[in-house]
């Protein structure tokens, strides 16, 4: 085993950095639809009809019961003609979505009862009461746990090398094949999470803390 | 429709249990228009129930209440029955009745003028300019003029319990539910906001129910004050005749207690 290549590194990293635009925009966008999703499966969580509450929580806990990977492979397999990327940020985001309806349910769950009795004392349409009055408090409540969960998946992008994405990682595997230099690359790509994932992690504790948590 | 004749507001038999627990038990009294009613009683008699009742926020059990000559909670069945209103039918009944609650309930993620202009833009449809500026009416009346553009936490108790007021009158009830309005302020605290109360009281033709502690604003503000006691008015009348010379022994012992 010979030592650490550092040119082979500083050859490495152009190529990695083209993934990691790939790894970030996965993240953003899968964050996105975790974001969006989870708080509408949070709502209609809240449904008042059986009709509704039951298949959402049918594929919430479907969705929780297996793993990221299987889940990425299969939709793959079934949406074969679709670009990988999409479908990657879809499954990320679907995957995650199940997580995140729980926190919003905890966030809503901690709005005091009085807000619902106050909105109700007014005639506040149901619609009104939630876009108005539940989901601005509830959700800010949840920023810094949604913002952890942002993180995870970030970590979790290399996932999306099974199913052909070019992102970081992708690059960092090709790299390391073709020039023998896996140490390199794969260090070289650990390097690059920890940077861009540790400042985002003491964001979030600070805002927690501001939030006061 | 029966405006203007008869009660404005009749509790007929009304029934409110709580699993096995029976809150208010047959109740029947009436409020007449523009009346200033205050009810009183040692806790846990009940009254706070009426109030979320007539807010809808409960629902009755049993019997029925009325207000304007209409059910509250009921709607007229094409045989002529009565049965339980719907949620659209609920939001109709409640636009008549405003509540200010024991622990103000400020919308926190809203400043003071949203606070008070939120119902009056999405409920009744007011324009938000005239909205605003009826806002800035009210907080002027309730004495907070130049706090439109605070948050809720940035203000006292007293001062939150005087937005709850103005939000609750920037709907223009016909009826004002007062639920133990002061109980959670300072001692210092108190004496404004049941000024504030008194003034609306005299100032304007708003029906209003209270639930205080507060004997001295039952006093001063009520023509006519009901003792509850286990789910049932025990005695009514006048405050002089209530506070001087009680008829029930139950009477006497609660105020005994708490004068």
């Amino acid at each position: 085993m010979n030592g650490f290549d550092w040119n082979a590194a500083g050859d490495a990293l152009p190529l990695l950095l083209e993934g990691f635009r790939v790894t970030l925009l996965a993240t953003v966008l899968g964050t996105l639809v975790a974001a969006v999703l989870g708080l509408a499966v949070a709502v209609a969580g809240r449904a008042p009809s059986r009709l509704v509450t039951l298949p959402v929580r049918a594929v919430t806990e479907f969705v929780r019961s297996t793993p990221l990977l299987v889940q990425l492979v299969g939709a793959a397999a079934v949406f074969s003609s679709v670009e990988p990327l999409t479908v990657g940020v879809v499954v990320l985001g679907v995957h995650y979505a199940a997580y995140t309806s729980e926190v919003y349910r905890a966030g809503i769950d901690g709005v005091p009862r009085g807000q619902w009795e106050a909105a109700r004392a007014l005639s506040l349409p149901a619609r009104r009461t939630w876009q108005a009055v539940i989901l601005p408090q509830a959700v800010r409540n949840v920023l810094p746990a949604l913002g952890n969960y942002a993180v995870s998946m970030f970590k979790e992008t290399p996932f999306l090398a099974v199913i052909t994405v070019q992102e970081m990682v992708f690059e960092a595997r090709r790299y390391g094949a073709e020039h023998f230099a896996y140490t390199e690359a794969f260090t070289l790509a650990g390097l690059v999470f920890l940077v861009a994932s540790y400042p985002t992690s003491l964001l979030m504790r600070k805002l927690e803390k501001r939030l006061g948590h | 429709m029966t405006t203007g004749v008869g009660p404005l507001v009749r509790f007929d038999r009304v029934v409110k249990r709580y699993g096995d627990h029976v809150v208010l038990d047959e109740l029947d009294f009436t409020v007449r228009r523009g009346e200033h009613v205050t009810l009183i009683g040692p806790s846990g008699s009940g009254k706070t129930t009426i109030l979320r009742l007539l807010m809808t926020l409960e629902k009755v059990s049993d019997g029925v209440i009325w207000v304007d000559g209409s059910p509250l909670s009921h709607v007229r069945a094409a045989n002529g029955s009565l049965k339980p209103a719907g949620e659209k039918q609920l939001r109709e009944s409640r636009k008549k009745i405003g509540m200010v609650f024991q622990q103000f309930n400020l919308f926190p993620n809203m400043k003071v003028l949203q606070n008070i202009t939120e119902a009056p833009v999405s409920v009744l449809g007011m324009d938000r300019d005239e909205a605003e500026s009826r806002a800035r009416e009210l907080l002027d009346l309730v004495g907070l003029a130049g706090k439109t553009d605070a948050h809720p936490s940035q203000l006292s108790g007293g001062q939150q319990q005087r937005v709850a007021i103005a939000r609750a009158l920037a709907m223009r009830p016909e009826i004002l539910l007062l639920d133990e309005v002061t109980s959670a302020l300072d001692p210092e605290l108190v004496a404004g906001v049941l000024d504030l109360l008194s003034d609306i009281a005299r100032s304007t033709d708003i029906t209003m129910l209270c639930v205080t502690h507060e004997m001295n604003f039952a006093r001063d503000v009520s023509e006519k004050v009901l003792m509850f006691d286990a789910g049932r008015v025990v005695e009514s009348g006048t405050p002089e005749k209530i506070f001087s010379d009680p008829e029930h022994e139950r009477t006497r012992e609660f105020l005994a207690a708490v004068l």
